[in-house]
């Protein structure tokens, strides 16, 4: 039999490319840094992106597990919590004389045991993650302020916490984004190019095909929680460093500011769809939105409602999207030839 | 006995039904007087069912009449059949657990009194009287949740009959009910065709359909037989009308070189669901598990690749244990699986064809850990070129692809793992002919390249027209083992009711 070869892709790299969601949200943080550039007097500041960078740092880390476990149609709002028991436990061992490495490696583990008790909740108990983390997002946020009470920890050594601020030479990069650069490249390797990456697409799509096919979803999601809480510890170590204080409350309501960002960078809330370049490109829209914004003197409260709606519209044009791709699906469909007539193969 | 000379109660003539590509009736006549018992028979896949739905409005005909009460009909919805006084009892009703008995009859008619206000005392007091006319005590006032499924089928007749339903169907009402529970309905269906009311029953087990009915209306492959009177037939009569078709021409069967034993099954028990299965697989042999829809073979399937648990027993693969609950270590010891459910469970149906039939090779396509979609393309089109699956590219999704051709996907998926042992659950359901044959000769051709089938299939005719040997299952046990010369229709049919002819 002679092989039949088929295309690969049914429109060319650049029309998947420029048309795709991810190339939107790109394309609207260049639009607005180039207008900002050139109409907001401070935006083209080195600083404004030093504090821009500095300000979104602990979403863009939290934002790439959490891209993973969105996509396989579970979400995890304890993030912030995390965040909060890292800072906590950060300080309060400090405080008892831990050196600072042994502090941070056990918040790290705590990270793991938090995670992973969401995991096993929902992936092996079978209870809906909604419901686990908003349980787990007041326990563990409850654990925090326990821990420190309404006093903060803030005698850190200045290595540390200047650290946390350096910049790389004259660009106005802080360090800590070669911390996040490496994380990103783990985590797109991991999602885009291996193949317990593409049975996270499979599960978010169809639980039950992937597990048919051999993936192994119960371990996968347990996995994925693992990782939101680890980085979610991570994230709560460089909050405490970045503001030189460790409180019980920091970072309250970061997971919904988290969720927005990779919404608003494609992912579908339902699972199987999205990027991280578009999730990365999403964080950095709600950076550069809000720095011009508050540079021309708008207030925290129109900031929000902007970003608001803009998360809505995004959320709407997916539909619409969709909706138009479905409809020129099924004209194609409806031009295409139709089936073997039936009969034929019974003479 | 059914007066031919009266006008019918529900007439069907030449109805035919398609849905896309596939058809389901092409031409379906059916004829059911007031004050008749009417049986309606056919293998799984005849067409019975979407016949109940085209009369309850839960689908439309493509063409022919339906005359009902001689009224032409078209239904839209059940809400509309429902007022024309047509009732359907399912097999398993479906009422609401938390409500009262009584709730559940007058569910959206309430008995309104004063003020408009719902008059429980009168719908309690109607409840009794409609039990009481049918002579069954049920409290009208416990809640439907914890009744047994004979009772909840009483009381969809109880509705039906408050209703002042013409027509009522019973779509297998038997197959869950007791020895006890069965005497029950059928004196409540004998009680129904006295007030003059037709009814129609759908049955697998002929001695019922004897012991109950007056007529008896055959079905096949989405057509019409033939009707009898039940006194002047008998059960081997109705088994051949049912399967009578020349199996042999349709199939092209290799005869293949037997092996060695490649899945070995022993005792293999789940409570409730199957019990003490035990059974082989040979290289190069196609094995059928027939039985009737519900008997447990594609429990026993899952369990063997393990998708459920099973309770006891073991699965050996070429001489090896595998693991219980783990279709990872399944796949691993060289097992396929094609489930019945293409679209939930076959395929990712929004993923495109490549990731689809790269699903289960995908591990084995990395270079230093990564994969890539150039890797992922280049490893398929082997498989989507000897499935001839249709598609304008590879990143197609798999959901805008017609039933055969997501099927194709679905071997190809399988057939790139290069499994020892191929277990496939229906392997033509809801596709066309054309690919069905093409499914059917390229079965036959891996067993001749050696590979253990294990096929489940409701269609007789695939059933004996493929296997080498026939395992039938009835109620969760195999009930006999058929050699490819020993398997005739009748003997089948036979042992795949055996325990209830057994029971009776």
């Amino acid at each position: 039999m002679s092989e039949k070869t088929y295309p690969a892709y049914a429109h060319p790299l650049w029309r998947r490319l420029l048309l795709s969601r991810e190339a939107a949200v790109i394309a609207l943080v260049v639009i607005i840094s180039m207008w900002g550039y050139s109409n907001i007097p401070y935006f083209g500041d080195t600083l404004t992106l030093t504090y821009l960078l500095l300000d979104m740092t602990t979403i863009l880390l939290i934002a790439l597990p959490m891209t993973l476990v969105i996509i396989t149609g579970e979400i995890d709002l304890s993030v912030a919590s995390v965040v909060g028991l890292s800072s906590a436990l950060v300080g309060l061992l400090h405080e008892h004389g831990l050196g600072m490495a042994a502090s941070c490696l056990a918040a790290l583990v705590v990270g793991l045991v938090c995670g992973a008790f969401n995991g096993f909740l929902v992936a092996y108990v079978g209870l809906p993650s909604l419901a686990v983390t908003i349980g787990t997002l007041a326990l563990y946020r409850g654990i925090a302020v326990g821990l420190l009470g309404t006093t903060a920890v803030t005698d850190f050594p200045t290595g540390w916490t200047d650290q946390a601020a350096t910049i790389i030479g004259a660009t106005g990069i802080p360090t800590v984004m070669i911390l996040f650069l490496v994380l990103a490249v783990v985590f797109i390797l991991l999602l885009h190019f291996s193949p317990f990456g593409r049975g996270i697409y499979d599960i978010g799509l169809s639980s039950e095909a992937a597990q048919f096919s051999g993936v192994d979803v119960k371990r996968t999601k347990l996995l994925l929680f693992v990782f939101t809480g680890v980085v979610s510890a991570l994230a709560g170590i460089y909050f405490t460093l970045r503001y030189g204080s460790a409180r019980g409350d920091n970072a309250t309501g970061l997971e919904l500011q988290v969720i927005a960002a990779v919404l608003l960078g494609g992912v579908s809330i339902f699972g199987g769809r999205g990027k991280l370049p578009g999730v990365i490109a999403g964080v950095l829209l709600i950076g550069v939105i809000s720095s011009a914004l508050r540079l021309e003197g708008v207030t925290v409260n129109v900031i929000n409602i902007i970003i608001g709606l803009l998360l809505v519209l995004s959320v709407l044009s997916t539909s619409v999207l969709a909706w138009v791709s479905d409809v020129a699906a099924r004209r194609s469909r409806g031009k295409a030839p139709s089936q073997t007539p039936a009969g034929v193969a019974s003479q | 006995m059914p007066n031919p000379h009266s006008a019918a109660m529900l007439q069907l003539n030449d109805v035919s039904k398609s849905f896309g590509p596939v058809v389901a009736l092409r031409s379906v006549n059916l004829e059911a007087h007031a004050g008749s018992i009417h049986a309606l028979v056919g293998e799984n896949g005849a067409g019975k069912s979407t016949l109940v739905k085209i009369v309850a409005g839960v689908h439309r005909r493509d063409g022919g009449d339906f005359v009902l009460d001689g009224q032409p009909q078209d239904f839209g919805s059940t809400a509309e059949s429902k007022t024309a006084g047509v009732a359907v009892i399912y097999q398993e009703p479906t009422l609401f657990p938390d409500l009262s008995v009584t709730e559940n009859i007058f569910m959206g008619r309430q008995i309104l009194g004063r003020g408009r206000r719902i008059d429980k005392a009168a719908m309690y007091a109607e409840a009794e009287r409609l039990f009481a006319g049918l002579g069954v005590h049920i409290d009208p006032r416990r809640p439907a949740l914890g009744l047994s499924i004979a009772d909840q089928q009483i009381i969809e007749i109880a509705k039906a009959i408050s209703l002042d339903a013409k027509v009522l169907i019973m779509d297998e009402p038997t197959a869950a009910l007791s020895g006890v529970e069965v005497e029950r309905l059928f004196t409540v269906a004998r009680q129904l065709r006295d007030e003059g009311r037709a009814v129609v029953f759908i049955s697998h087990r002929f001695d019922e359909v004897f012991a109950l009915c007056d007529t008896v209306t055959v079905m096949r492959d989405g057509s019409y037989i033939a009707t009898r009177p039940i006194a002047e037939t008998r059960i081997g009569e109705i088994v051949n009308l049912m399967v009578g078709r020349e199996v042999a021409d349709l199939f092209p069967k290799q005869e293949t070189e037997v092996g060695d034993v490649v899945l070995d099954v022993a005792g293999l028990t789940s409570p409730g669901v199957f019990h003490d299965v035990s059974f082989s697989v040979r290289r190069g042999e196609i094995v059928g598990l027939a039985g009737l829809v519900g008997a447990g073979r594609s429990e026993i399937a899952r369990a063997v690749f393990g998708v459920d648990r099973y309770a006891a027993g073991t699965v050996t693969m070429k001489g090896r244990p595998v693991p219980t609950a783990s279709p990872h270590a399944a796949i691993r010891s060289g097992m396929a699986f094609i489930p019945e459910d293409r679209r939930q469970q076959g395929l990712v149906t929004d993923g495109s064809v490549a990731e689809n039939i790269a699903a289960v090779i995908r591990q084995h396509l990395t270079k230093g850990g990564l994969l890539t979609r150039a890797a992922e393309n280049k490893a398929v089109t082997p498989w989507a070129s000897r499935l001839e699956v249709k598609t304008s590219s590879l990143d197609a999704p798999a959901r805008t692809m017609s039933g055969g051709n997501q099927q194709k996907v679905v071997i190809a998926k399988w057939l790139a793992s290069e499994p020892d042992l191929l277990i496939i659950d229906e392997p033509t359901r809801g596709i066309d002919v054309g690919t069905k044959s093409e499914v059917h000769r390229l079965l036959s051709e891996l067993a001749g390249q050696g590979m253990a089938i294990l096929m489940i299939s409701s269609e007789l005719p695939e059933v004996l027209g493929m296997a080498d040997r026939v395992l039938v299952v009835c109620e969760g046990r195999l009930t006999a083992e058929l050699s490819r010369d020993e398997a005739t229709p009748e003997r089948v049919m036979h042992a795949a009711t055996a325990s209830q002819e057994m029971a009776s």
